[in-house]
């Protein structure tokens, strides 16, 4: 509160009346038109209010008289890149795999639109940028079970791996253990021969070899190079989808762990799956 | 200081009647026409600097057929700042920086030496007030003249002479709009292109703006700008000290003030006749010591010198003194200047510190850019014959004007192999990877290979650059990731 308006002693001039435990404050106008400036802002201030939407009410708010809405503009500028976006999409979605990657800023929309459709899609079980997770194959690397070409990659993702679909990519690895197709003794055999696939084992194995011979093969391959056409994975390889301990694989001839990918054709449209397969194929692992 | 000015005494009095007004009528200033070498001087250097602003424009420097053939050019649209030979991209923004402090410690120690200079003679707000208040006195006539016109009712002559100063004001402003535009686009091309219309909105915005700017800045705003707009003011006081050249009055000599005769003996030099106040364009009395408002012109010495010379006393009662020296010559002695200083020295080597950093990085500036950025996901995969991968992102500036072709190789990691899948390159151990001219490359490399250990998930890789076409290199070190747990062997 203005308390005492005085002359200052050193100085001579009129302080401005106000005081703070003993601190006093000179008057040094500033020029009037300056304070014609804040008024000005105050009316315009008003006038905006009029203007844009403003006022909260109980069940709604004041819109103002231009109709002005952060949701309408957003509407239309997500409209606008649909309609920009679109042009591009019909393209990708005509065009074979081998004009796309001929023509760079089509290839680019195409990579982009597959990179934030795999983040939001796929990264979950694939991790980013493809990184894989126990049970979930590391697409970056290209230890593929079902194909790494182009058209593998656009299929697995139209119809998924055992989603249910016909056409789904359908593999089933027999239950040894728990259906009792193999004693748990002859289990531990494969095992071995399989830590020696594996590069861990330096054993020949013998009698894992033989037992793999007559029960593995026909999917795993004969030197358990895996069989894509059937989904079988490859075994001679030191990168696994689940582990590469003894225990893993003993459970896994026991009762198998399957993954089961959906299939993706009734979530995402034609383009953005091809978006997708080109994205995936350019992850490091694509053939 | 021990005296009031009659000035002054005069605020107070109307602040004593006004009571409590936090906001103050404007009081016109009607700056005195003055003649002399200080005047002169000024006059100099705002022809300078109005011409280099003016012209610097249209300064031709050849580039080649493919590169914009002005010596100053700020191309924002398409990243680039020409600056006679030197050509600047983005990625070398921290020479602006430099530039910035350079040009800040600059003016610390100029201003510790002599006082606000700037203020007074280069500061664009001075030196187009001054032109604006040269083209008002021509055309209103000086300040008596001008006072007079004011007060008394409008009449046709007054009219058109307003009218003719508005519009040479104007004239001038739009100029200068129109010339600033010209430091970011090709000024021929510009200039072709706003007179027939075909110029973009942003330039016809640009020229809009300053000329409203300066029209309203060194027309209307004047001193106040100084006043309450600019910080320098309020901060200057930190770079100036008793040994720093200012414009000063030298009360010793002046006090006290006799109006009219001289008599031998009675009376100081100072006439009261306020010849330093009406010269002064910030509206102020130097006799009331150093101010905020005072900006240093020093055109104040030349209005008194010519006082002095009619009254027959010594020249130089307003004058470049310093304050240690005015408390000497008080006390009847001379102190002399005192550049050196331990504030002129530190400022003086930060600013050839900042000088040798600066030339020394623009000599050593390589030609060819290599920035390698690991990727952040996955960090590695394992392949199944047991070999790593990794993933990078490589930026290859070609600052030439041809297409270059860059072999990449890395080392430290021995048996690596490269793969560059969007270009259809490798795997191989060295790449060459094709840019075109005056841009960025953009690639993105795999790098298969098994370091002998890692170091907490990392193992030391470096890329190396070679320029087929000039044999120049450039090395950048980055990581190579795996599992930490020697698993791997």
């Amino acid at each position: 509160m203005p308390t005492k308006i005085e002359k200052d002693s050193v100085t001579g001039e009129m302080t401005t009346g106000h005081e703070w435990d003993g601190l006093k404050e000179l008057n040094r106008p500033l020029p009037k038109w300056w304070i014609y400036i804040l008024y000005a802002t105050m009316a315009w201030a008003v006038v905006w209010c009029v203007l844009y939407p403003s006022v909260p009410g109980l069940t709604g708010y004041y819109h103002g008289t231009l109709g002005y809405s952060q949701r309408t503009t957003v509407d239309r500028d997500v409209a606008a890149v649909a309609k920009q976006r679109g042009t591009y999409m019909a393209r990708i979605k005509t065009l074979p795999f081998a004009d796309i990657r001929k023509d760079p800023q089509l290839l680019a929309v195409a990579e982009t639109a597959g990179r934030i459709t795999f983040a939001n899609n796929c990264q979950p079980c694939h991790g980013a940028g493809g990184g894989g997770n126990p049970g979930y194959p590391a697409l970056a690397a290209g230890n593929w079970i079902w194909g790494g070409k182009l058209e593998d990659i656009q299929q697995t993702l139209i119809y998924g791996i055992r989603s249910g679909l016909d056409n789904a990519r359908q593999s089933q690895m027999p239950r040894f253990g728990a259906d009792a197709m193999l004693k748990p003794a002859e289990i531990e055999q494969i095992a071995d021969y399989v830590m020696v696939l594996y590069g861990k084992s330096n054993g020949d194995a013998a009698a894992g070899k033989k037992l793999f011979a007559e029960n593995c093969v026909a999917c795993h391959g004969a030197n358990g190079e895996g069989i894509r056409e059937v989904g079988g994975p490859r075994l001679a390889s030191k990168a696994h989808l689940l582990g590469d301990d003894r225990a893993t694989v003993i459970a896994q001839i026991n009762n198998p762990r399957m993954g089961v990918m959906p299939n993706w054709n009734t979530r995402l449209d034609e383009a953005t799956i091809k978006s997708v397969t080109l994205y995936v194929h350019a992850l490091g692992g694509g053939e | 200081m021990a005296h009031i000015s009659k000035l002054d005494r005069q605020r107070q009095l109307e602040q004593e009647e006004a009571g409590q007004h936090l906001f103050a009528n404007r009081v016109r200033v009607y700056p005195k026409t003055v003649h002399g070498p200080v005047r002169r001087f000024k006059w100099a250097v705002l022809a300078f600097c109005l011409a280099l602003y003016y012209l610097l424009p249209w300064l031709r420097w050849s580039r080649g057929v493919t590169q914009p053939s002005q010596a100053v050019l700020l191309d924002i649209f398409h990243e680039r700042f020409y600056f006679f030979n030197l050509e600047f991209w983005p990625q070398d923004i921290y020479y602006l920086t430099g530039l910035l402090i350079m040009g800040a410690v600059a003016l610390f120690l100029v201003t510790s030496l002599v006082g606000r200079v700037w203020c007074g003679y280069t500061c664009p707000q001075t030196v187009w007030t001054d032109l604006f208040m040269w083209i008002e006195a021509k055309i209103e006539g000086d300040r008596n003249e001008r006072m007079k016109r004011d007060a008394a009712p409008m009449t046709l002559d007054t009219a058109w002479r307003k009218a003719a100063k508005h519009s040479a004001w104007l004239f001038i402003a739009f100029w200068t709009g129109g010339a600033w535009i010209m430091y970011y686009v090709d000024a021929p091309t510009v200039t072709v292109e706003f007179w027939t219309g075909t110029a973009s909105t942003p330039v016809y915005f640009f020229t809009g703006l300053f000329t409203a700017t300066t029209y309203l800045l060194a027309g209307w705003a004047r001193e106040q700008v100084c006043t309450y707009m600019c910080p320098w003011p309020r901060f200057q006081s930190a770079m100036l000290d008793e040994q720093s050249l200012t414009v000063t009055y030298q009360a010793w000599r002046g006090e006290p003030r006799v109006r009219g005769k001289r008599t031998e003996g009675l009376g100081g030099d100072c006439v009261d006749c306020g010849a330093c106040v009406t010269a002064c364009p910030t509206g102020i009395d130097i006799r009331d010591g150093i101010q905020m408002e005072c900006i240093n012109c020093g055109l104040c010495i030349d209005a008194c010198n010519h006082v002095m010379e009619r009254v027959g006393r010594p020249a130089g009662l307003v004058t470049w003194d310093t304050l240690a020296d005015q408390a000497a010559k008080a006390a009847g002695t001379h102190a002399g200047f005192k550049f050196l200083r331990p504030r002129t020295i530190i400022y003086l080597s930060a600013l050839v510190i900042a000088a040798v950093v600066m030339v020394g990085a623009l000599i050593m500036r390589p030609g060819i850019g290599l920035s390698v950025q690991h990727d952040r996901a996955p960090l590695f995969v394992r392949l199944a014959d047991g070999n790593l991968r990794n993933g990078y992102t490589i930026k290859i500036i070609n600052k030439a004007q041809s297409p270059v072709t860059f072999e990449l190789t890395t080392s430290a990691l021995p048996g690596a192999v490269l793969t560059e899948a969007d270009e259809g390159l490798g795997p191989a151990t060295h790449l060459g990877l094709p840019v075109r001219a005056d841009s960025v490359g953009t690639f993105r490399v795999l790098i298969t290979g098994l370091p002998a250990s890692f170091i907490d998930g990392s193992a030391p890789i470096a890329f190396h650059l070679l320029d087929t076409s000039t044999g120049e290199t450039s090395t950048y070190h980055s990581v190579f990731m795996g599992p930490n747990n020697g698993e791997h062997r």
